[in-house]
């Protein structure tokens, strides 16, 4: 690999990481896990002048359940921390389930959750779970923290809500109402394959009763699909199979898909709509148990 | 006592393969391992769009930057008549464009510089100023009447046609159509695929000034061919060119052809009198070097309602990209497209095929497949399926009733290939019997109930492999024999040397057990050694499944002509008369007297140190080996999918392969071949293929795109094997390296249209992506992944 000439600092602090990104006034970029960032090095896509290396700074590679029950993931924190957490499969479905799905088992060892919600790919997996979760960021910047909500924070393809100058340090998911369940679908032609489509269903449940219910999309879009709205149909009902039916149909109206030669658009929103029904579906109470 | 011949590694040992020993421990040493002093190093700028003329080229920039030693472009090459150069096919392929640019990728200049770095950034320094011109990327485009003319270069090129090309009994074909009580006719499109080897494409040129002599490692499969292409196109005398082909990192045909890095990093440098290394990275490789297939079959099949098949017809159109530089013997122009139909009974058939110029990559054509066999294969077992459906037969049972029989070979085919052995029907049997063939009709009934899709394949094939003999196959008219050379030393251990060039094959292992099996020299004692063209006896090289077939032959018959002359040296040994001297493995005896002998280690020493009056000293020999004919092994596949009727999205549930390559040197080798040739397979069913948009960008540009499969999707196969030895060859051998990739792509497929043929489906062109499975399913109509194309005449 040829990338053009670039400089490289791995500080150990957030704060001197922040300065260098400060200094760098938009030519400066950070590498995490590097699984998308060292491929565009690669083809020369992106050309940074400076790399700022995370990786030295301790204390970031965490995932935590607070008392509160909210989830916090650290900027370190990586893929195949989250596909391996006993805590994660029994308390979180919906990354429990998309886990394994996010690219293969060797970019799972490097690439990071939070780097890969940062790089805002409208492929990619993270983005749509977290957005589904309602969750959102901690970053930092040279004024100090803030936290930007999941759904302000991806603007389209590969374009984040963050300052040149701020980290994400930080993703957190709230502490669920009720019980979490849910589940990520997601159709690829082989492993490590970004999604042709894919689903993430959240949802916060009292029974067969749905107290709040989070979808998204990735891969029938120019950016991940917030389908929140659409989802939203659900709190307050019983999980049933025609208001699941209604659900689909309108979260995969929603997704705006091009045809290509991974499928027709039509044939994307089947996928969603699917998908939707599948995960759905397999949440009613009475198949849970 | 006879040494037992599995402890000594010879014939039929599950030998570990002896090259893994360096390839694990990351001890291979290929040819961007080798370091060269002084050396610098070459990249090539690649032209971005289709189709273009040049109109301008400023290379100032790029020669200004520090480091930059060379920068070469068309009309530099031209100067020297290098500009252009000839192919395997008897036509001319740019080296560096001068006139315009014919496909995206194509080679527009090359800097050379003191790193790769520095010669990268140089290459982004460099205006073109590019006129687009209307990209043709299909053969419906370039047949059109007002179609732009991509080869304006060629005097005397008439439109975008490449060739007009027929072969069989036309009069007599048609005369059986006419008779048929039933004709099935397919349209389909083998997309094009690239081999696609881990290891790129890259070349180091050493030009030594003092010397006059170039040293020349290069990623060949066939190092012989690039020297003489080098003595031809450069003209270097051939004494002074050195051709190495050290570690090869996979070439499945990809790396046959001669590429234009490697011409021009010879150029540069013979200019800068330093040694040049190009390493082409895997974009490059993906959209500028020898792709496979991309031909459109018509084929109809003239039929009695017994189920006999009268006659087939078959017109294929293929695209050949910018260039005709597709790799085969210069007799045929569409290759052995030909040897389809080679295991059925047929009494005539005719072909015509016609080639077409378009704005894509061209070709080097055989991805893991003898000169287009795997589109001829797979074309006949989709033909074949069609047909039996048709007819309301049974798939088994259509095969069977027109397979050639046992006792009737050798067998003319219908197109004149002579084949000579085989049991088609009992592999057919093995095959049957292991995936549960006679349940399988009531198992789908009751799924469909279910609302399940399961479905079921078959594809059987015999494929010719193993070019040559000499009589009919040449490549730009040398004539395709290969070689072995062994020395025996004086302790009884031995160096081999091949005109062959293993890439993954594993003839380090291979061609010692077959020393081992002629000699009882035990294999861990002999080394064997291919790819340097100043030490290999010659040979055209390895591709085409050829290696054991005539490669490994030549092992056979040098071995034999060395135990001919330890025959002597043990007669002298033992006092007795050459006719009085028995063999058995590893040892002379006299015959009357068994516990009188001499190992052909005591004879090895004697060769040295104590040799009969009047004979040479040495032990050692070579061998030239023309096979008598092609080698013809068998291959019964089965395939059981289920689909998921929401998505298209389909699962293999069971592969059973049956495998006929006659005698087998190595059964866990040619396990790994039939394994890693069914992954290949199942990729180009399921989810592999060169694909361009309309204006002419390659869509496979990168290992994202461009989809090989791992082991996490690949199916579990089952493997048999069935045993007819090749009448012909010395051990019985056949060829094997491409019989999985060119056998197991119907299979997939049939399985796929036998799930969905209720719904009266009964074309899905490959890949079988989800997306095409389920408008199949939905809609009870044929897919084509391309417009479908009009036969050439
Ligand atoms: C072969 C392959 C297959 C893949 N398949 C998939 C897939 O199926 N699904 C999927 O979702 N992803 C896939 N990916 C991408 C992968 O998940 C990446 O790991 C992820 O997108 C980025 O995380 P990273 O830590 O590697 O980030 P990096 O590559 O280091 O960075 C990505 C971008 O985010 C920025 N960034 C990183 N961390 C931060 C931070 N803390 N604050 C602010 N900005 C930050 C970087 O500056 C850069 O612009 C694949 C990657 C590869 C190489």
């Amino acid at each position: 690999m040829y990338p053009s000439r670039f400089k490289y600092e791995s500080p150990k602090t957030i704060e001197a990481a922040v300065a260098l990104l400060d200094a760098g006034k938009g030519d400066a970029k950070i590498l995490a896990g590097g699984q998308s960032l060292v491929p565009m090095l690669k083809l020369r896509f992106a050309f940074p002048d400076q790399i700022v290396d995370i990786n030295n700074i301790p204390g970031l590679d965490y995932h935590r359940f607070d008392a509160d029950g909210s989830l916090h993931i650290g900027a370190l924190c990586r893929h195949e921390d989250l596909e391996h957490s006993a805590e994660i499969a029994e308390r979180q479905p919906t990354i429990a389930a998309a886990a394994p799905l996010v690219a293969d088992p060797i970019v799972r060892t490097r690439g990071t959750f939070v780097g890969s919600v940062c790089h805002a790919d409208p492929q990619g997996d993270w983005a749509a779970t977290m957005i589904a979760l309602g969750g959102h960021l901690v970053v930092q910047g040279p004024k100090g923290k803030r936290t930007i909500d999941m759904k302000d924070f991806v603007l389209g393809p590969y374009a984040n809500a963050l300052n040149y100058n701020e980290i994400a340090i930080e993703a957190v998911i709230p502490a669920p109402k009720g019980v979490a369940r849910g589940g990520y679908l997601k159709l690829e032609r082989r492993v490590g394959d970004f999604a042709t489509a894919s689903v993430a269903v959240a949802l916060d449940m009292d029974g067969n009763r749905v107290l709040r219910a989070g979808i998204a999309l990735a891969g029938v879009g120019g950016k991940t699909i917030d389908a929140n709205e659409e989802a939203s149909a659900l709190v307050g009902h019983d999980l049933t199979e025609s208001i699941i039916d209604t659900v689909a149909a309108a979260v995969a109206a929603k997704a705006e898909p091009r045809t290509d030669h991974r499928g027709s658009s039509d044939y994307k929103r089947q996928i969603v709509k699917t998908f939707v029904k599948r995960i759905l579906v397999a949440q009613i109470a009475e198949k849970v148990a | 006592m006879s040494l037992d011949e599995i402890k000594i590694g010879g014939l039929g040992a599950s030998r570990r393969r002896v090259e893994d020993n360096r390839f694990i421990r990351g001890k291979g040493n290929y040819v961007d391992d080798i370091v060269l002093p002084g050396m610098l190093h070459m990249e090539i700028l690649r032209s971005p769009v289709a189709h273009a003329r040049i109109k301008s080229i400023d290379t100032s920039a790029a020669w200004d930057m520090p480091g930059v030693r060379l920068v070469l472009t068309g009309e530099m090459m031209a100067a020297r008549n290098l500009a252009w150069m000839p192919t395997l096919s008897y036509d001319t392929a740019a080296v560096l464009a001068t006139d315009k640019v014919r496909f995206q990728g194509q080679e527009v200049c090359a800097v050379i510089a003191d790193d790769p770095y520095i010669a990268k950034d140089a290459c982004a320094k460099i205006v073109v100023d590019y006129e687009i011109l209307p990209p043709i990327v299909n053969p419906v485009q370039a047949a059109a009447e007002d179609a732009i003319q991509i080869r304006d270069d060629k005097a005397g090129q008439v439109g975008n046609k490449v060739f007009d090309w027929e072969i069989g009994d036309k009069a007599r074909t048609d005369k059986a159509f006419e008779d048929a009580d039933l004709v099935s006719k397919v349209e389909m499109h083998y997309p094009r695929t690239h081999p696609s080897p881990i290891e790129c494409c890259g070349s180091i040129a050493d030009f030594d000034r003092a010397t006059g002599k170039l040293t020349f490692y290069v990623t060949s499969q066939a190092p012989h061919i690039v020297r003489a292409a080098v003595a031809l196109v450069a003209e270097l005398p051939e004494q002074q060119i050195r051709v190495v082909s050290p570690d090869i990192g996979g070439g499945f045909g990809n790396k046959v052809p001669v590429y234009p890095g490697y011409v021009v990093s010879i150029l540069a440098s013979i200019l800068t009198e330093k040694p040049v290394k190009w390493i082409e990275d895997k974009t490059g490789n993906l959209i500028s070097t020898g792709f496979g297939r991309d031909v459109y079959l018509k084929g109809e099949m003239a039929l009695r309602k017994d189920g006999k098949i009268l006659g087939v017809r078959m017109n294929t159109i293929s695209d050949h990209g910018a260039f005709f530089a597709d790799a085969q013997p210069s007799k045929f122009k569409i290759g052995l497209m030909h040897s389809a139909f080679a295991c059925y009974d047929i009494p005539t058939a005719h072909m015509f095929a016609t080639g077409y110029y378009t704005n894509k990559a061209p070709g080097g054509v055989a991805y893991r497949c003898s000169f287009r066999v795997t589109e001829a294969m797979f074309f006949q077992e989709r033909m074949v399926h069609a047909a039996a459906d048709d007819l309301g037969m049974d798939q088994a049972e259509f095969r069977r009733v027109n397979f050639v029989k046992d006792d009737d070979f050798p067998h003319r085919t219908a197109f004149g290939f002579l084949t000579d052995s085989g049991q088609y029907e009992k592999c057919l049997n093995v095959g049957m019997e292991a995936i549960g063939y006679k349940d399988f009709a009531k198992e789908q009934e009751e799924a469909r109930k279910r609302g399940k899709l399961l479905g079921i394949g078959i594809s059987t094939m015999t494929e010719p492999l193993g070019a040559g003999n000499s009589r009919e196959y040449d490549i730009l008219g040398i004539k395709m024999f290969d070689s072995a050379e062994l020395r025996v030393h004086m302790t009884g251990k031995a160096i081999l040397r091949t005109g062959a060039k293993t890439q993954g094959q594993g003839h380090e292992t291979t061609w010692a057990q077959i020393v081992a099996h002629e000699l009882g020299i035990p294999a861990e004692d002999i080394v064997v050694e291919e790819g340097d063209t100043d030490t290999a006896p010659f040979g055209m090289g390895t591709y085409a499944s050829r290696s054991t077939p005539v490669a490994g032959a030549a092992v056979s018959m040098a071995a034999r002509k060395v135990r001919a002359k330890a025959r002597k040296i043990a007669a002298h040994l033992l006092e007795v008369s050459e006719e009085d001297i028995e063999w058995e493995l590893g040892r002379f005896y006299v015959r009357s007297n068994s516990d009188r002998g001499v190992t052909i280690q005591e004879c090895a020493m004697a060769a040295y140190s104590n040799m009969p009056d009047g004979m040479e000293p040495g032990l050692e020999n070579t061998a030239y080996y023309d096979p008598p004919n092609l080698t013809w092994p068998f291959a019964a596949y089965f395939c059981k999918v289920e689909i998921d009727p929401e998505t298209g999205v389909w699962d293999v549930l069971q592969f059973v392969a049956v495998d006929d390559c006659g005698v087998r040197i190595n059964p866990m080798i040619v396990e790994g071949q039939i394994m890693g040739g069914l992954t290949e397979a199942y990729a180009m069913a399921n989810m592999q293929y060169q694909t361009y948009d309309e204006e002419g960008n390659c869509i496979g540009a990168n290992y994202m795109d461009f989809l090989l499969p791992t082991a996490w999707e690949t199916p579990g196969f089952e493997l048999y094997e069935v045993v007819t030895p090749c009448p012909h060859h010395p051990i019985g051998a056949k060829g094997v390296g491409e019989c999985a990739t060119v056998a197991g792509p119907a299979a997939f497929v049939n399985a796929v249209v036998n799930a969905l043929s209720h719904k009266g489906v009964r074309n899905i062109d490959m890949p079988l992506m989800p997306n095409r499975v389920y408008e199949a399913l939905t809609t009870g109509k044929d897919v084509y992944g391309m417009p479908p194309v009009r036969s050439g005449n």
